[in-house]
């Protein structure tokens, strides 16, 4: 048995190479598989439950997906819908869909699974001892939990599955595993369980596993030992260099990744060049687990937040850019306490001296002479009110503040009026663990719609 | 001596997730890899990062000629005192230590 998956590209909205997409539906693929995000751009994504790709991309790409696989007769899949996966992104892809099928006349029955969870639901998991945290993970309790602006357990395998069994052509999923969207026919198929699992990984960044990584399009072949990786752009191979080194990409091990039900280990896993663009895999190893567990994804409210950029370019503020810098913040400070009454604790200023060392802070050994210097100032609040206070309380002495009092008042650059920039609600990761569940489906909601 | 940076082909760091950073040192050759394996103690890696060796994880992956080290993240991303989301900068440090040519 052989099942082939077609990969598009990394993710939904990054955009894929035409005329290699027109080659893999030639090469009669059995799914059409593509992720839709991941945490890497941060914790604001899952907390408000929004894309980060603009509508008009991801509109322009998904429509383009649901014509190739109904050309070829496929179900189409994609996890993680609207980067983050939460119910509020699936929505808005469940939406795009019927905007697309409405405007091209067509029809399809869709799939959606729903990976959302509520607070409660997962304080009773912590409460019964269903939660268990990974390494390192920070503490939570009801008041952390109540305090996310989402949570989301990610779907393996076997919750996809379920979605394409309802014999959906397009399954539109919340938050899954990478590998997942990628693994699960071949896995439901009885492909070698190592194989698809390591495949799934290779091929969840579409070409990044190649050469001419940008080029998007691979097509990945499972088979009863393992797997074969074409990417199907013009000028991009793989070679097992490539592919092997893959496993090291946003990996903390590079041989063992951990899934719903189980792990993969590719310790003894073979790279073998079929010729001069295409690989094969075999000797990867699946090694189930007892318990089946799915981990948590939450980010949690702490506030909002203003920024400020100001620029001194004057030598001697340059030179003395850490006294300006405590005379700003202590002066602000103490006003901000008297006028606004706050307590300390409630509000936080950071300056970032950009030029120094805004990058890496504290960790920073290199020292130079610069021209001129940013001082990036955040400003952080329970309310966006009080933000809005604190950053007009700060913005003179961000522009004037002097390093001497018998000094002229120095004007320093401010790029932009208003100064204040206004970041909204903030959030932040809280949940790096696992919850055991009796049943893969019951944390997950799966729901079939006729569409068009 | 000679920065790392300037024996090896590249060294990269990314997030793992939102709590951990892993930084991959691509060797390039069999003979720089063993310079790297016997030259780069973890201990000193990890010192860049303020961070613990008891933490930090090494392999070394010959048929990659790849060092890779993998740390919890000195700062959850995305967390306020976060200052860079992807993780991407913090090879700076790495491929500027100094060892011996």
């Amino acid at each position: 048995m052989t099942v082939r998956v077609l990969v598009p590209s990394g993710a939904l909205g990054l955009g894929y190479d035409a005329a290699a997409m027109r080659r893999g539906i030639a090469a009669e693929p059995d799914i059409i598989a593509i992720d839709g995000g991941s945490t890497d751009s941060g914790p604001s994504y899952l907390g408000r439950g929004v894309s980060k790709y603009s509508r008009a991309s991801t509109k322009a790409e998904w429509s383009g997906l649901i014509e190739a696989a109904a050309a070829a007769g496929v179900p189409l899949v994609i996890g993680t819908a609207g980067t983050c996966g939460a119910d509020g992104a699936v929505d808005w892809l469940v939406g795009i869909t019927e905007e697309i099928l409405a405007e091209t006349g067509g029809s399809a029955r869709v799939a959606v699974l729903k990976s959302g969870q509520s607070a409660a639901d997962v304080g009773r998991a912590l409460a019964s001892g269903r939660i268990t945290p990974l390494h390192p993970a920070p503490d939570i309790d009801g008041e952390v939990l109540g305090g996310c602006g989402n949570i989301v357990a990610l779907a393996g395998a076997e919750q996809v599955n379920a979605a394409l069994d309802t014999g959906a052509d397009i399954v539109i999923a919340g938050r899954t595993t990478d590998t997942a969207i990628i693994a699960a026919l071949p896995l439901a198929r009885g492909c070698h369980p190592g194989g698809a699992w390591h495949g799934a990984k290779i091929g969840e960044c579409g070409a990044l596993c190649a050469t001419n990584p940008q080029s998007g399009v691979i097509m990945l072949e499972f088979d009863g030992e393992g797997f074969n990786v074409s990417p199907l752009a013009d000028g991009a191979r793989a070679t097992p260099h490539t592919v092997s080194a893959h496993m090291l990409y946003e990996n903390a091990d590079p041989f063992i990744l951990h899934e719903p039900g189980g792990h993969l280990d590719v310790t003894d896993a073979r790279y073998r060049a079929l010729d001069a663009t295409r690989v094969r895999v075999t000797g990867s190893r699946w090694v189930p687990s007892e318990r089946y567990t799915v981990k948590l994804e939450g980010a949690r409210r702490v506030g909002y937040q203003c920024v400020m950029l100001a620029l001194l370019r004057d030598r001697r503020y340059v030179r003395n850019v850490d006294d300006w810098c405590s005379g700003v913040l202590s002066g602000c400070r103490a006003k901000v306490s008297a006028r606004l009454g706050l307590e300390p604790e409630g509000f936080d200023i950071e300056l970032r001296v950009i030029g120094r060392n805004a990058t890496l802070g504290s960790l920073e050994n290199r020292v130079n002479d610069a021209v001129e210097l940013g001082v990036l100032a955040i400003v952080t609040a329970g309310s966006r009110d009080a933000v809005d206070e604190i950053g007009k309380t700060l913005n003179p002495y961000l522009l004037h503040h002097p390093l001497t009092l018998d000094e002229e008042q120095p004007t320093f650059a401010f790029p932009f009026s208003p100064a204040e920039l206004e970041r909204g609600e903030v959030f932040e990761f809280c949940l790096n663990h696992v919850m055991e569940l009796r049943d893969p489906m019951e944390a997950f909601v799966l729901e079939v719609r006729e569409i068009g | 001596m000679v920065e790392l940076g300037r024996i090896v082909e590249k060294v990269r760091s990314k997030n793992a997730g939102p709590f951990w950073l892993t930084i991959d040192i691509f060797c390039g050759t069999a003979e720089t890899f063993e310079r790297v394996c016997h030259g780069v103690p973890t201990e000193r890696v990890a010192k860049l990062f303020d961070s613990d060796p008891g933490e930090t994880k090494r392999f070394e992956i010959a048929s990659l000629n790849v060092v890779k080290f993998s740390l919890p993240r000195p700062v959850v991303q995305g967390r306020r005192a976060d200052r860079d989301m992807h993780g991407a900068s913090y090879a700076a440090l790495v491929a500027e230590m100094v060892v011996d040519r």
